[in-house]
């Protein structure tokens, strides 16, 4: 495997993706982050330096909509969602100390 | 000796756009609504819903871009800006990284030394974050989506401005310029202005540049300026005593005039940005770019010049007028109107600025028909009201936007300039003030002034003061 994770680079990516995990899975996440990273590699051997970057995988461009409002009040079922409400409102844990 | 500092200022300034909905979903984005009434599965972001781009969002961002002469970016593309934070129900914020619609232009502004080019780095399309309230009791946070999906432009100066006056100038500038365009309203106090304050210094002279730090919550022109001169002192303290500067974002608090650290969103700084793989790309044509060009108003430049050319009024009442967009088309139509600008300008300089002070408000918050104005110069001007009644008419048109005739005619403050009425009056007044007749012939031709103030008190105000002084100075001098 050429490409080597580190325990600092897992701890790093848990705490960007919220993930917890245990000394077991930490190390297998390193083997499989290795081995994904080893498969991207590959692309590295092309030289794509004359082609433009593709930013969408479908040939669709310039799909709008007029700035017309066609959305109700829709507050009851949209709260539905939240784990927690109060007012009328989403309720989170505090943010702020 | 002490060294030198000079102060490097660069901006990122937040709009709001004036749009009517949100920039990827048909919700309203009317300012002030209950919580969470503007909201749907796309603006807070619910599994599975799909972002589609408002039109009207990157026409203001081009017109923007052609007014503070920008290169358009002729194919651009929305990015995902990742962080975790519970005003972004995503967990992203759409934005532009790497090809923003706007970049490479400029804005000029007035300095002490003249005139000085500020650049414009980009201009960019995204959307603004929903609103956090904290519950100070019940150790809970509650979050409002209204304003989830309001489209912003982000526009990012150069480091270009060296001082709190330059940093002003640049903004009012940017305010009057996309007012004029009608893109935004532009107002700070309500947010639909935001600027955050990147802020460095060095030594007076130096080449490169120091750490810098970013300034957030500044809400009015007056705690943008507080909060440069309190972080150039900051930044030039530190160095002076040895330390170096952080680069950090810093919140400024203006009621104590310093600013500090923000602990929320700082340990994940890796936004991990990538091409946002729901929305297409924008494909800017040629003809597309004309088109915004040939619908673009008269900016505030040309309205100046115009303005000395068609309208006799002063410089400088010209370059009130024209600072607002607002001050400027009342003061148009009310002129078409009545055909009498420098009176209507008078009015607007005068009375509508005083208000404007003495209510804490902006013109961009006047609320009269530029008919009533007009037809209030034309009543005062016919003598059917007195200068001091028309500015009581004034007060309601501005507060009420009432039609002056009406009013005038309802509650009965026509001027009594029927000679035989104001007559009879005047003789009783004389007779009642003996002293004063006898100063005013005695030489004291100032008595006649409290005379005449007898008059106007008898007739509760609505005399017409040229009638009462003729008709006094005739009694007098019998």
């Amino acid at each position: 495997m050429a490409n080597i994770i580190s325990d600092e680079t897992i701890e790093y990516v848990g705490i960007l993706s919220k993930l917890e995990l245990s000394d077991q899975e930490k190390e297998q996440a390193k083997k499989d982050m290795g081995r994904m990273l080893d498969y991207i590699d590959m692309l590295n051997e092309l030289d794509t330096s004359q082609v433009e970057p593709m930013s969408h995988v479908f040939p669709v461009h310039n799909v709008f909509r007029e700035d017309v409002v066609v959305n109700q009040d829709q507050r009851d079922e949209i709260l539905v969602n939240a784990p927690e409400q109060k007012d009328g409102q989403f309720q989170v844990p505090k943010t702020v100390e | 000796m002490a060294r030198e500092y000079e102060t490097v200022i660069g901006l990122e300034v937040h709009v709001e756009l004036a749009t009517k909905t949100k920039i990827f979903c048909g919700c309203s984005t009317e300012f002030g609504g209950e919580p969470n009434t503007h909201t749907c599965p796309v603006c807070t972001g619910m599994p599975g819903s799909l972002p589609v781009l408002n039109k009207q969002v990157v026409e203001y961002a081009m017109a923007v871009g052609l007014a503070a002469n920008c290169q358009i970016h002729q194919k651009c593309k929305f990015d995902r800006k990742n962080y975790f934070y519970p005003d972004n129900p995503q967990n992203y914020q759409i934005s532009q990284l790497y090809l923003p619609i706007c970049h490479d232009g400029w804005v000029e502004i007035e300095t002490e030394d003249g005139k000085k080019k500020v650049g414009i780095h980009e201009i960019h399309m995204e959307e603004d974050a929903g609103k956090l309230i904290h519950d100070d009791w019940e150790d809970c946070s509650l979050v409002d989506y209204n304003r989830s999906g309001v489209p912003l432009i982000e526009i990012v100066s150069e480091p270009d401005m060296r001082s709190a006056q330059e940093v002003i100038a640049y903004l009012d500038k940017l305010r009057t310029i996309i007012q004029y365009l009608g893109a935004s309203d532009c107002k700070l106090q309500e947010g639909s202005m935001r600027a955050d304050v990147n802020l460095s210094v060095r030594e007076k002279g130096s080449d490169t540049f120091g750490t810098r730090t970013e300034m957030k919550n500044l809400n009015s022109f007056k705690a943008i300026a507080r909060a440069i001169e309190g972080e150039r002192e900051r930044q030039i303290d530190l160095l002076e005593d040895g330390q170096a500067v952080v680069q950090e974002t810093r919140r400024w608090d203006d009621n104590k005039e310093c600013s500090y650290p923000m602990r929320s969103k700082e340990d994940a700084q890796d936004y991990r940005y990538f091409p946002d793989p729901d929305l297409v790309p924008v494909i800017i044509s040629d003809e597309w770019i004309a088109d915004i060009k040939s619908r673009q108003p008269e900016l505030r430049t040309e309205k100046l010049e115009r303005y000395k050319k068609e309208f006799d009024i002063p410089q400088y009442d010209a370059e009130i007028l024209t600072s607002s967009k607002k001050l400027a088309d009342i003061f148009e139509a009310s002129a078409a109107i009545c055909q009498k600008p420098k009176k209507v300008s008078n009015w607007l300089m005068g009375e509508a600025l005083r208000l404007l002070k003495e209510h804490n408000q902006e013109p961009e918050d006047l609320n009269f028909s530029p008919e009533n104005l007009a037809k209030l110069i034309q009543l005062a001007d016919e003598g059917t009201i007195n200068n001091k009644v028309a500015k009581e008419v004034f007060e309601k048109i501005y507060s009420e936007n009432i039609d002056p005739k009406q009013y005038v005619e309802e509650h009965g403050l026509k001027s009594v300039s029927d000679e035989g009425a104001l007559r009879s009056v005047i003789e009783e007044i004389v007779a009642a003030n003996p002293q004063s007749v006898e100063d005013y012939k005695g030489g004291k031709k100032k008595a006649i002034g409290f005379l005449v103030g007898q008059t106007m008190k008898a007739m509760k105000g609505k005399a017409d003061p040229g009638a009462v002084n003729k008709i006094l100075q005739e009694v007098l001098e019998k």
